[in-house]
């Protein structure tokens, strides 16, 4: 799983199985075959189809077994679709149990393309487009099961910050489905078997869908932008060790190693208040070039920022204000990971746009790493203009499990 | 209660039936597709327990049920160079028959299988809504999305063989159940035609 996060391509044997199955009018193939059918089809743009080359997106896969859960540390997927469920009354740690080896089935297979167990669209599981699924554990959960202290201390309800205008319709939750795969037929799929199988033990309570850039739109490491045009996950912690130890929790019983905590925040973006603003404004607002993402005092988007670099007028070249000044965090032990989700919902009849950011922040420890950053952002940001959080949950996130087992078993089993 | 299916005729049938075949047998090759590691995951709710090692359950599951009728399903694979046909099986939760799903006034109903399920010598056969299926014909207690229940398979020769399926929510086959078409029915007598009630 996150041992080896690198996608990887499914055999021939895989591709010639989907052939086969595409040969028999069941369904469309891979990528190999969607090109020899284009190629051999004869109709226009038979040019362009021969010439093109086809990347096999669907078929490439994450793992799914492994110490840690995948969807965390993974390359982040075009399309996401976080599910929080509320347990219904009853949802005991046993039937906990045979709901997520249920959940953890359906998962192992489809992330790997091969249909669900019972899957009753079985041929929009062949496609796995690098899709995940990750469980996240609310307090509720722990509750539900009677071991709250098993619960890691830091995953509780968020203290309630000065910005925040957060509806109950997202905000919350017992568990989390976080769903994300580089094709949004492949996320909807599973989103769908992970449901019918959750709906003897709970009810939907949220679902937040988003999206990044498409695989192949550009190349691949380049750090996510946000829909006011901002690159946004910078100071992500470096890959590797600094990750690892920023994000997973290195030791401790097994129901904790390995493990990590979820910030969820739906942050409402108001375009139209931000269209008002000029491009200088706009950087100065976060200390960063919109262009390269470069500090405004650097020239790459990695360089330091120079806080006490100041301009002709005697003032700061970074405002101490803006967005990036307050959240800024040297030391990889108290940075954050984020790995956030563009939304973008049915603009008004005036034609007022309802955009945001579905805001994922992963870290070992929510009150070392994010409360602190938060608490800061809260103070002062000038972003906070623009910006407004709606919704907010928190989950732990558990270890993976092996193959045989289940997401969770460390903690109910 | 009484429910039709919705193919509405045989063709119709076929086809559906014929498709379900070429996912299922897909489904073993995508087991060994991706690489040895895949190749060896097991998964929880496949369990084929085979001191015979002729036939084998590939991807076992049973719809769960609160109470009445409800059904096993996957896929039957005969790896031996003989036919092989099941005569019955048998679970602990309810009394079982091995169901067919047939025409009749029009309509596809299910109705018990004579001479039980012939699977070819190296060949599969699938157990699925709207094909044969393991029936069962009233559960003593509730089978929960999640739980595991052991089957008992009885061959012709009179060797069995058990596996174990994991309950599933599903809300499909509903089928028309049309008894008297095969041998008499000792538990069932007073509905002319039940139907599987959906997964609670």
């Amino acid at each position: 799983m996150t041992d080896t996060p690198t996608a990887r391509p499914v055999s021939r044997r895989g591709l010639l199985t989907g052939g086969a199955l595409a040969a028999g009018g069941a369904l469309a193939g891979g990528a190999a075959i969607a090109a020899t059918r284009t190629g051999g089809s004869g109709q226009p743009p038979a040019a362009a189809a021969d010439t093109m080359p086809v990347a096999n997106v669907g078929g490439l896969v994450e793992p799914f077994h492994g110490a840690r859960q995948a969807g965390v540390v993974t390359e982040p997927q075009a399309h996401a679709s976080f599910v929080a469920l509320t347990l219904r009354a009853g949802t005991d740690r046993a039937a906990l149990g045979r709901m997520l080896r249920l959940l953890s089935d359906d998962a192992a297979r489809l992330t790997q393309g091969r249909p669900a167990l019972a899957d009753t669209e079985a041929e929009l599981g062949l496609l796995p487009a690098r899709l995940t699924v990750t469980f996240g554990f609310g307090p509720g959960l722990y509750r539900a099961a009677g071991v709250d202290d098993r619960r890691p201390t830091s995953v509780a309800d968020l203290p309630q910050f000065r910005i925040d205008r957060l509806q109950p319709a997202w905000s919350g939750g017992d568990l989390l489905l976080q769903i994300c795969a580089d094709d949004a037929i492949t996320v909807a799929h599973a989103q769908r078997v992970l449901i019918k199988d959750s709906r003897p033990f709970a009810t939907v309570r949220w679902v937040q869908q988003g999206f990044r850039r498409s695989p192949g739109v550009e190349p691949g490491g380049h750090t996510q932008r946000n829909l006011f045009g901002q690159l946004d996950g910078t100071a992500n912690p470096r890959p590797g060790a600094p990750m690892d130890s920023a994000v997973f929790v290195a030791d401790g019983p097994a129901w904790l190693r390995d493990s990590t905590t979820l910030v969820l925040r739906r942050i409402s973006m108001n375009l139209e208040t931000w269209d008002l603003l000029g491009r200088t404004d706009r950087e100065l607002a976060v200390g960063r070039r919109l262009d390269s993402g470069a500090p405004l005092t650097g020239i790459a988007e990695h360089d330091e920022p120079d806080f006490a670099a100041t301009g002709p007028d005697g003032l700061t070249v970074i405002p101490d204000f803006s967005h990036m000044t307050r959240a800024h965090v040297t030391d990889d032990r108290f940075k954050i990971l984020r790995r956030p989700y563009n939304y973008d919902g049915v603009p008004t009849a005036e034609g007022h746009a309802d955009s945001g950011l579905i805001f994922t922040s992963y870290q070992a420890d929510i009150a070392r790493q994010y409360l602190p950053i938060q608490q800061r952002l809260a103070e002062r940001d000038l972003l906070n203009e623009w910006t407004t959080p709606i919704g907010s949950a928190v989950f732990a996130i558990p270890p993976g499990c092996q193959p045989g087992g289940w997401v969770g078993e460390q903690v109910l089993g | 209660m009484r429910t039709t299916s919705p193919f509405g005729s045989r063709r119709r049938s076929a086809v559906v039936l014929a498709t379900a075949a070429a996912l299922a047998a897909v489904g073993v090759a995508g087991c060994g597709s991706s690489d040895s590691s895949s190749a060896a995951q097991p998964s929880p709710s496949v369990s084929a327990s085979a001191p015979a090692g002729v036939v084998t359950i590939r991807d076992p599951w049973v719809k769960a049920a609160d109470k009445g009728m409800t059904a096993a399903f996957g896929t039957l694979v005969n790896d031996s160079d003989t036919d092989v046909t099941v005569t019955s099986a048998t679970t602990s939760v309810s009394s079982m028959e091995l169901h067919e799903m047939a025409m009749k006034d029009g309509k596809m109903v299910m109705q018990q299988k004579q001479g039980g399920i012939l699977i070819k010598a190296k060949g599969t056969h699938p157990l699925e809504p709207g094909g044969d299926h393991l029936m069962l014909m009233d559960v003593k207690q509730p089978v929960r999305a999640g739980d595991e229940l052991t089957f008992t398979l009885t061959f012709a020769d009179g060797k069995t063989q058990q596996f174990t399926a994991v309950a599933k929510p599903f809300t499909g086959a509903q089928e028309t159940y049309a008894p008297g078409h095969g041998e008499p029915m000792p538990s069932m007598s007073a509905t002319p035609e039940m139907s599987m009630s959906p997964a609670s």
